[in-house]
């Protein structure tokens, strides 16, 4: 039977009147990367904790590797943690931090050594083993929290925003060391992170969370291009989000009166439902809009104020004001020095019919 | 006319340049570090130094180590330096079992438990060494609380004796300094890191064996600060042993009394007191050599960076204390693994006990320990009887009507008053700005500066009250109030200079830069921007302080000769006696006092500590 490295289900945690997370569920292949992503206060810390054994759920279930482990301790968990200042013990060596968790299961002193030389490689660092923790830099210190970690195998590896306290450099560093460790050990990864593009660029699947629940799981791609309510849509990436309400409805096809005008197409996504007449919201990635030379055409087409135009490198941004007032944005690839901005010129907006995501209009996920 | 404007406008300007120029001179930005080193030269330094030269040359001037001699061979004395550190040392194994586990539970609980738990510490801290001495008399007599309990519920048939022998002195005394021994571990376990714990279960680790491997090798050096704070004050006591003990447990700062009070030998006293200070020094010593003395200032874990290299002392203790561990670990590994075999944990609920339940409750019974007794003093002020008794016979308000209508507790308490009211005011004229120097500024010897003004605390009181008796005796302030306010002074200075200290730590320095941008001089930055938003610190400040000065006996002993009498020497006059219920009224009512003064300074301190 095929079984998850990890699966919850409704997880719930509250704090007195405060519901820190509830409804959790979430699994996690062999081998995979999974990241919760979602802002501050959002119960990604707090469920992490609850599968580290860190923090008692109030109910719900935890099952690593097909046992349940809801109200495990954290030593029989078979887990390891990286945490978000690294918990590396100060008054021990590298080597001994490293040797601690093998310690913890009996293993013998010659073997120790062994393993503990192989991750110092594993993580590029051989030569630190006799240092202290606090004459590293912090993301040497990184590395050796890594290494500690992975050096008993543990099922699972759960990492709470490790990059948070370093620099923007090292960070972009690391988020690649990690990743190489992730395939070249095969191991399976639940990380922490508020940073969308750390999450985008190393997960398999993300996990979005806001407001103490998930919001949306899926790939990276699932999230930029098919978010399934305007939190989604608005955390992920950058986005228009028009005001609309639906005309008619053919198949997946529907089209839309737009709260500045016009008549706009649009596909919905299957599982989802609308109905004539519903306030909705149409996003559009402003990458996916392009400013129209005279006489072009698009699926959907939108008259607009011209505000500015900023140059910001490879692209350029033209912000635009729509007749009901919305701001919207286009980002397009620089194609040459900009002319002289002419405020307040009428420009024409379009967009195919495919690039616009039609969701509901309370900011909840379907 | 005009050009030599011009001239005058163009050497102003030289002028300016050249002030502005150059950096102004380090030793002028000292300036706020001057009166209290003055003062503390003045008041302690020079009065300790000329006790020492007093013991060592006599009345005569010509050198002599008689008063030395005297001291190791007469046999009295070796048994009252035996009694001093055995006492003491016990006291101080005690203070450390019993607060540890405190202090654990305060390091490693929410912040809102933390202050509300620490005030229950603090509450003992601050309540009158006397008053706390009376409680114990009220408990521990032959028919006081606990012996009337345990009979009243027949497990015992005659009253034990638990008072007037060394159970009495170390439950004083423990009582006594544990609060020390918890707020000195404390200020060391609150620098470690608290994700340790949670790290080394997730790799693997039971609790027994994360405690005893990673926290306990974290909080040693505050452990070992700890250590040595209690047995150095522990070596200056002299309140618990008189009234909790018999002649037996006799200790040295006693000795001092007795040579000064009945056989005026002065240069005697002083050798003891030399004595005693060169024991404290000693002790020191050996701590500094061992752990270093930053750890003393709650500087948590040593901070020597590098490579972990040791000296073969140090390699060799780390190596026993590495073993000692792992057993330790091992050991209390066994017993979880047979708890877990017989109440066999399952992971589809969650556990009825936890280790943290069974702390909680060990917990709760030392506070209860530490902050319950004083209460116990309160009914017994009302009692109809002559005797100190339990239970009291109520209720009538005759010891406190015979406290009113005798004049001596009047001015005693009016003078208390007065004194530590002056005592607080001069001690923040000195203290703040030498804390604001030492908050803001870092320059060469800032530890050893900060030494400096910690020594008073450290050192036994007794030292310093006997020097002060000399000093004073020449310039004839024995007796004066005046001499009682200096000497309160130097005891005060500390407590005021760290609390400043600690409200200016939580200080945001860019408020008075934005200020200073906005065109404020610096005069008018202090006094607009800076005071008004540390004021509730430095109320706090001044009210420790106060209490420091007003519940003082050791200098009050000396100096007031009988003649500017304060409360806690009136009722150590009245305890010498005849421990009265007039002792208990008079300790309510300081209890009461004291008691609001302390959540007031604690009132005023947290809102410092919000604002700032």
């Amino acid at each position: 039977m095929h079984q998850p490295k990890l699966k919850t289900k409704d997880l719930r945690k509250t704090y007195g009147p405060v519901v820190a997370l509830t409804g959790a569920n979430i699994d996690l292949e062999e081998g995979e990367f999974v990241t919760l992503l979602g802002p501050s206060g959002s119960g990604k810390t707090t469920m992490l904790m609850m599968i580290a054994g860190l923090v008692q759920p109030d109910s719900g279930e935890v099952w690593i590797d097909g046992r349940l482990a809801t109200y495990a301790p954290p030593h029989k968990r078979d887990i390891g943690m990286v945490f978000q200042n690294y918990a590396l013990f100060p008054h021990l060596t590298v080597a001994e931090n490293i040797a601690f968790p093998l310690r913890m299961r009996g293993m013998g002193e010659i073997e120790i050594r062994r393993e503990v030389a192989r991750v110092l490689e594993l993580v590029q660092l051989p030569d630190v083993a006799h240092r202290l923790p606090r004459a590293l830099s912090g993301g040497q210190q990184q590395r050796i929290a890594l290494a500690r970690c992975i050096v008993y195998r543990p099922s699972i590896v759960l990492m709470d925003e490790p990059l948070g306290a370093l620099d923007k450099k090292l960070r972009d560093q690391m988020k690649l060391e990690i990743k190489r460790l992730h395939t070249e050990l095969g191991i399976s990864v639940l990380y922490v992170t508020h940073d969308q593009e750390e999450a985008m660029i190393m997960s398999n699947r993300v996990c979005l969370m806001n407001d103490s629940r998930i919001e949306q799981i899926g790939s990276p791609t699932d999230l930029y291009f098919s978010p399934r309510s305007v939190f989604a849509a608005d955390f992920i990436g950058e986005s228009n989000l028009l005001d609309a309400e639906v005309a008619g409805l053919d198949g997946r096809d529907v089209t839309l009166f737009g709260s500045a005008g016009g008549v706009l197409k649009a596909k919905i996504r299957d599982g989802f439902s609308v109905q004539v007449g519903e306030a909705v919201k149409l996003m559009v990635r402003p990458e996916m809009l392009s400013v129209l030379q005279a006489g072009a055409k698009a699926d959907n087409v939108l008259e607009a104020r011209l505000l500015d135009v900023i140059l910001v490198g490879g692209v350029t941004k033209t912000y635009a004001r729509l007749a009901d007032g919305k701001l919207v944005a286009a980002t397009g690839l620089t194609q040459g020095p900009l002319d002289a901005v002419e405020k307040d010129a009428s420009i024409r907006l379009g967009w195919a019919k495919e690039s616009g995501v039609v969701l509901p209009r309370d900011g909840s996920a379907a | 006319m005009i050009t030599t404007r011009g001239a005058e406008a163009k050497a102003a300007g030289v002028a300016r340049t050249e002030r502005y120029g150059r950096p102004g001179a380090a030793w002028m930005r000292l300036w706020p570090m001057v009166p209290i080193f003055a003062f503390l030269l003045a008041a302690f330094v020079y009065p300790v130094a000329q006790l020492l030269w007093l013991s060592l040359f006599g009345k005569t001037g010509t050198f002599t180590v008689e008063h030395y001699q005297r001291l190791f061979t007469a046999p009295v004395y070796f048994t009252v330096l035996r009694n001093t550190f055995e006492i003491a040392g016990w006291t101080t194994l005690l203070c450390l079992l019993g607060g540890y586990p405190i202090a654990y539970l305060l390091a490693t609980t929410t912040d809102r438990a933390r202050n509300s738990l620490i005030l229950w510490v603090l509450l003992p801290f601050w309540t009158s060494f006397l008053v706390r001495t009376f409680a114990w008399i009220v408990l521990l007599g032959r028919r006081g609380a606990i012996n009337s309990f345990l009979e009243s519920a027949g497990l015992i048939e005659a009253p034990l004796a638990l008072l007037f022998n060394m159970t009495g002195v170390m439950v004083g005394m423990v009582h006594a300094l544990m609060p020390l021994a918890v707020l000195t571990m404390l200020s060391v376990m609150e620098t470690i890191d608290r994700n340790l714990m949670p790290a080394a279960s997730t790799l693997g680790a039971r609790r027994g064996q994360a405690f005893w491997r990673i926290y306990f090798p974290l909080s040693l050096p505050g452990v070992a600060a700890a250590g040595l704070l209690v047995f150095i004050t522990a070596l200056g006591f002299f309140i618990t042993p008189a009234l909790l003990g018999s002649p037996r447990q006799t200790m040295i700062t006693q000795v001092v009394i007795q040579q000064v009070e009945e056989m005026l030998n002065y240069p005697f006293a002083g050798a003891i007191a030399m004595l005693l200070l060169a024991m404290a020094l000693f002790v020191f010593y050996l701590y500094d050599r061992a752990l270093g003395m930053t750890t003393l200032a709650g500087g948590g874990t040593q901070s020597q960076g590098g490579t972990g290299e040791q000296g073969p002392v140090a390699s060799a203790f780390s190596a026993i204390g590495g073993m000692l561990t792992a057993i330790l670990g091992r050991a209390t590994d066994c017993m979880a693994i047979l708890w877990e075999a017989l109440a066999a944990g399952k992971t589809d609920r969650p556990p009825r006990v936890s280790c943290r339940a069974v702390l909680r409750l060990g917990v709760t019974l030392l506070l209860v320990f530490l902050a319950a007794p004083s209460f116990f003093i309160v009914p017994v002020s009302f009692t109809t009887d002559a005797f100190i008794e339990w239970p009291p016979k109520w209720a009538s308000l005759q010891w406190y009507v015979a406290i009113l209508e005798h004049p001596t507790w009047i001015t005693a308490i009016t003078r208390s008053l007065i004194v530590g009211f002056l005592t607080a005011a001069l001690a923040m004229c000195l203290g703040a700005p030498a804390a604001f120097f030492l908050a803001r500024t870092s320059f060469l010897g800032k530890t050893a500066a900060m030494g400096f003004i910690l020594t008073p605390l450290i050192l036994p009181r007794i030292i310093i009250a006997v020097a002060l008796f000399y000093f004073y005796a020449r310039l004839g302030l024995i007796g004066s109030p005046l001499g009682l306010i200096l000497g309160h002074t130097v005891l005060a200075l500390p407590y005021v200079v760290i609390t400043v200290m600690a409200v200016l730590k939580n200080y945001d320095q860019r408020i008075d830069q934005a200020a200073a941008s906005l065109g404020a001089s610096p005069p008018r930055v202090l006094w607009h921007v800076t005071v008004p938003l540390i004021r509730s610190g430095l109320i706090a400040a001044f009210l420790f302080a106060f209490v420091t000065s007003f519940d003082e006996l050791t200098i009050a002993l000396f100096v007031s000769a009988g003649a500017a009498t304060t409360l806690p020497k009136q009722m150590w006059d009245d305890a010498i006696l005849k421990v009265s219920p007039t002792l208990a009224a008079v300790s309510t009512l300081l209890l009461v006092f004291v008691t609001i003064v302390i959540l007031a300074a604690e009132f005023f301190q947290r809102r410092a500590a919000h604002r700032a």
